[in-house]
């Protein structure tokens, strides 16, 4: 089936998501979309899949104009999308979410299980899945849970399979796994759009790559083009890859955990025997795939939850038992994972916003009162310095960009002298811009002696960012490894796999990814 | 390596409820009474004569085999084993009996058994409605608050088309059309106009009230004859099975408005977990947005159900009026629709578990008229809260960790 967007074009009040966009999907073609977060990649999938009317343009399937009013249409069309965010329902069994809206059904509307679980397994030993049909969404991991996805997609004959930003959620190994998947489903015929912004994976799969920038076409090129290519027509100038950094020297050790255990309310150990020590100006990351702790852990640092058992220490002082407020003061900054939620008031203007730690402090209070002129020159000294683009300091932090509203966070929590930087997930879903301007802040907090904790799900950032990396696995730290560990292993321990077993692991099987990092390595060193 | 702590809160509480039981009901009081327990009533095929037992002695009997349970359950705690509701169902019976065999001691009139299970399930009827009414609205994504409201609008308009008619019959037709118009106001606002829907939900009770009440102290009060007389739905006595001794009084022996109670909660029981359309509307409840993608529309599913909820509810409603045979009082709905809401929480959402609820609270509200007919030992006013008392010891203790529809009260905006 070939698949033809014309001139697509979709506004959401004054901005242009879309802008007059062309694309050729020819069958049995790996398509990659690569775009920056925001550039308008989901946007136009889901105009494609029916979800969204497009204010302009045509789809064309088989060189015939459609029209799609409403997800149902798309599905009967052929067209099946694999969200970024799953569309299953968590108390459901893998049947039920299969057969949603088209179910097999007898007497009275009563679903006939057999054949929805028939289509199920029929699906999933067609392409080695190994999914039990009866077995709830919640209960499966996430790598499982897209393959449920995509057994969804299929068994509504889908022949374009929209996969939306799918390895985001993925370890190494479970995105090599997937990389199989696709290439087997393009053997069998079916069509694949890959929308991502990951370089290192379009390379690695795609036939075609379709660069989008701020809502419109950059260029069709070959999946020859390098990196750096890439980079710049994804970005709209030259960037530089990876963390410009010198090697860090460290210092002496002065922020420990020692083993720390958290039992949440459900008698879960979220938390289990933590130790590790943060030395004076280096960088230490703790990687692992999301919920495996690393969340139970910031906030106990922060003091938001308190530990069953061990203690946190800072400059010698017990953290353990403080309250949030005593642990900032004590000098701890602290960029929380979900910065919408749990880092910004999004009703505040941007100027209240940078001194929500420090509101009863001077320079900002004044006995009871706040002082707004102090308040509002400091937030504009502080906007221009971490670059926040913003109209005025007194606009709401709502109106601002995902990456400017980061830069508010890490300007509150920066500007004051800090005794250990904690950082949880601090680029994520940020623009390569804002992810540089980050990164550069992050290491030069380090390059003046700052001891700092980044905790991120982020392969690439843990590795760009890192002095010492711990992986963390089902609350525990499996393993503490050196910044210069390859991929394929730290996905291993990701996963659970001690380090030795990881090495010989990774050693017997690279991944794709793994041998595209070789492959930059090797040329990065005959370049040198 | 252990696991998360054993919790011992349960069976502490079986053996203080038991202990008192043993005490109170069984040690304290004076020897040498005895308790009657009537099963049979006249039309049985066969009579049970009332027995007599002595009351001290079967307290302690019936408080000694809870204490024993209580002790099963500190055991099955320890060795971290599941030992299913049968557990506190069976011990609730002891307590229970032992409790009975207290208050009767020594009086005139014997304890009617059979009658007091009829009773039960006679005042479970609108609570069952309700709550189903509860659990469809709640399955596709809308709060009902408004239950006690779809009620009493039932409760009107069955005894105003009944007595116009002079046909009960007529009653019960027209009663789900009154609960279904409150539904349709609840979902209009809710889905239409995004109104927070427990807010709504008083709003509607509050009109419902206000209209009802309005009505019948103008027309329905002035003119009672041509309006507020309602013919009494006749007991439809199913041959044989009715005959049966305490099963036959109890199931088969009743109005039309408890069979049909019956047949919608196994209706409702299998479409809700094993139809398309069941699948659908738990889809919308839990996840309206992959609802959509697979192309379900989310918010027609939502305006059906609740409409459907609305009808059920008022159906319920005619069992105060047309029912019970009684004529439309101001307000008589006596805060039933929320009872039915606990009833649909105590029952996790699902057509079996509201029945069972709603049959807990009704078999509160009827052991409290029963043990005011007989005399018993405690203060009537005390009698008066128990069901009130068992809709919050049941709701806030026994419910544990269950979990409602993930996108109940969510509008859904794409």
């Amino acid at each position: 089936m070939r698949l033809e967007l014309r001139g697509i074009t979709k506004r959401f009040g004054s901005l242009v998501a879309n802008d007059a966009i062309d694309l050729v999907v020819e069958p049995g073609e790996i398509h990659a979309l690569l775009g920056e977060n925001g550039a308008g990649k989901s946007t136009l999938m889901n105009v494609l899949y029916g979800f969204y009317d497009p204010d302009a343009g045509q789809i064309l399937i088989d060189d015939k104009v459609v029209d799609f009013d409403g997800p149902g249409d798309a599905m009967a069309a052929g067209i099946g999308m694999v969200h970024q965010h799953f569309m299953l329902i968590p108390v459901f069994t893998v049947a039920e979410n299969v057969v949603l809206g088209h179910e097999p059904t007898g007497v009275a509307g009563v679903i006939d299980v057999a054949k929805a679980r028939a289509q199920v397994k029929e699906i999933s030993d067609r392409f080695g899945f190994h999914i039990d049909p009866d077995a709830l969404i919640e209960d499966l991991p996430v790598g499982a849970q897209q393959r449920v996805e995509i057994i969804k997609a299929l068994s509504r004959r889908a022949e374009v399979l929209i996969l939306d930003e799918p390895t985001a959620v993925l370890t190494p190994q479970e995105t090599d796994e997937l990389i199989a998947i696709m290439r087997q489903l393009k053997e069998a015929g079916t069509s694949i759009v890959f929308i991502t912004h990951k370089l290192r994976e379009v390379r690695a799969v795609a036939d075609q790559i379709t660069v989008i920038r701020r809502g419109a076409v950059v260029g069709t090129v070959a999946p020859t083009t390098s990196e750096r290519e890439l980079a710049s027509m994804m970005v709209g100038r030259s960037v530089e890859l990876g963390v410009v950094k010198d090697a860090a020297t460290p210092g002496e050790v002065s922020f420990s955990v020692r083993d720390l255990t958290v039992i949440d309310a459900a008698g879960v150990r979220q938390v289990d025997g933590v130790t590790f020590d943060v030395a004076r100006g280096e960088i230490f990351a703790i990687a692992g795939v999301q919920g495996n702790g690393q969340t139970e852990l910031t906030e106990t640092i922060l003091g938001l939850t308190r530990p069953t058992s061990g203690s946190i220490t800072l400059d010698g002082e017990e953290l353990v038992g403080r309250s949030v407020k005593e642990v900032l003061r004590a000098g701890v900054g602290y960029v929380p994972e979900d910065r919408s939620t749990d880092g910004l008031v999004s009703a505040f203007s941007v100027a209240e916003n940078l001194i929500l730690d420090r509101y009863d402090q001077e320079p900002f209070a004044r006995g009871l009162a706040l002082d707004p002129v102090r308040v509002r020159s400091s937030a504009v000294e502080r906007a221009q310095e971490f670059d926040v683009r913003t109209g005025s300091v007194d606009d709401l932090a709502s109106t601002l960009s995902g990456g400017n509203q980061q830069k508010v966070v890490l300007a509150r929590e920066m500007s004051r002298p800090l005794r250990l930087l904690l950082a949880s997930q601090p680029t994520r879903g940020l623009d390569v811009g804002s992810i540089e301007f980050v990164h550069r802040r992050i290491v030069a907090e380090r390059d003046v002696g700052t001891p700092v904790l980044i905790v991120s799900t982020e392969l690439d950032e843990v590795l760009g960012l890192a002095d010492r990396i711990a992986v963390m696995y089902r609350g525990r730290i499996i393993g503490t490894v050196d910044a210069h560990t390859h991929r394929d292993v730290l996905g291993l321990m990701m996963a659970g796999v001690p380090h030795d077993e990881a090495v010989a692991q990774a050693a017997a099987h690279q991944t794709v990814l793994g041998q595209a990092d070789r492959a930059v390595e090797t040329s990065s060193e005959e370049d040198a | 390596m252990t696991a998360g702590k054993v919790s011992y809160r349960a069976p502490i509480a079986y053996a203080a409820i038991g202990l008192l039981s043993l005490i109170g009901f069984g040690l304290i009081p004076p020897s040498g009474r005895h308790t009657t327990f009537a099963i049979s009533t006249p039309k049985d095929l066969f009579t049970i004569e009332p027995f007599t037992v002595p009351s001290k002695s079967t307290a302690i009997v019936f408080s000694l085999v809870a204490l024993a349970l209580a002790a099963l359950a500190f055991w099955a705690a320890r060795k971290r084993i599941r030992l299913g509701v049968w557990l506190p169902s069976v011990f609730g019976l002891c307590v229970l009996l032992a409790f009975l065999t207290w208050s009767a001691a020594d009086k005139a009139n014997s304890m009617p058994v059979t009658g007091l299970l009829q009773g039960s399930l006679f005042l479970a009827v609108p609570l069952v409605f309700g709550s189903l009414a509860g659990v469809l609205c709640e399955h596709s994504g809308i709060i009902d608050i408004a239950i006690e409201g779809q009620l009493l609008a039932g409760a009107f308009l069955a005894a105003v088309v009944a007595t116009m008619s002079h046909n009960p019959y007529a009653g019960l037709i027209a009663a789900p059309i009154a609960g279904a118009l409150v539904g349709l106001l609840l979902v209009l606002f809710a889905v239409k106009y995004r109104v927070d829907q427990i807010i709504v939900g008083v709003v509607l009770n509050v009109l419902v009230v206000g209209v009802t009440s309005y009505l019948f102290s103008t027309v329905l009060t002035a003119h009672r004859e041509t309006w507020n007389t309602p013919p009494k739905l006749p007991v439809l006595e199913i041959p044989f099975l009715s005959r049966i001794p305490v099963l036959g009084p109890v199931l088969f022996r009743q109005t039309i408005i408890v069979y049909l109670m019956f047949a919608v909660v196994i209706v409702l029981q299998v479409m809700l977990f094993r139809s398309r359309w069941g699948l659908r509307m738990r889809a919308v409840g839990e996840h309206p947005k992959a609802a959509d993608t697979v192309g379900i529309k989310v918010n027609r599913t939502r305006l059906r159900n609740t409409v459907l909820g609305g009808a059920i509810a008022g159906l319920g409603g005619a069992f105060f009026t047309v029912a019970a045979g009684l004529a439309f009082g101001k307000e008589m709905t006596g805060g039933k629709g929320f009872i039915a809401l606990a009833a649909m929480i105590l029952g996790r959402w699902s057509p079996k578990g509201a029945l069972l609820a709603a049959l807990l609270f009704g078999f509160a509200d009827n052991l409290q008229v029963v043990l005011g007919i007989i005399g018993t030992p405690v203060p009537s006013q005390l009698m008066l809260m128990t069901p009130y008392l068992a809709t919050i010891f049941a709701v806030a203790g026994l419910v544990g960790r269950n979990r409602p529809p993930a996108s109940e009260g969510i509008p859904y905006v794409k």
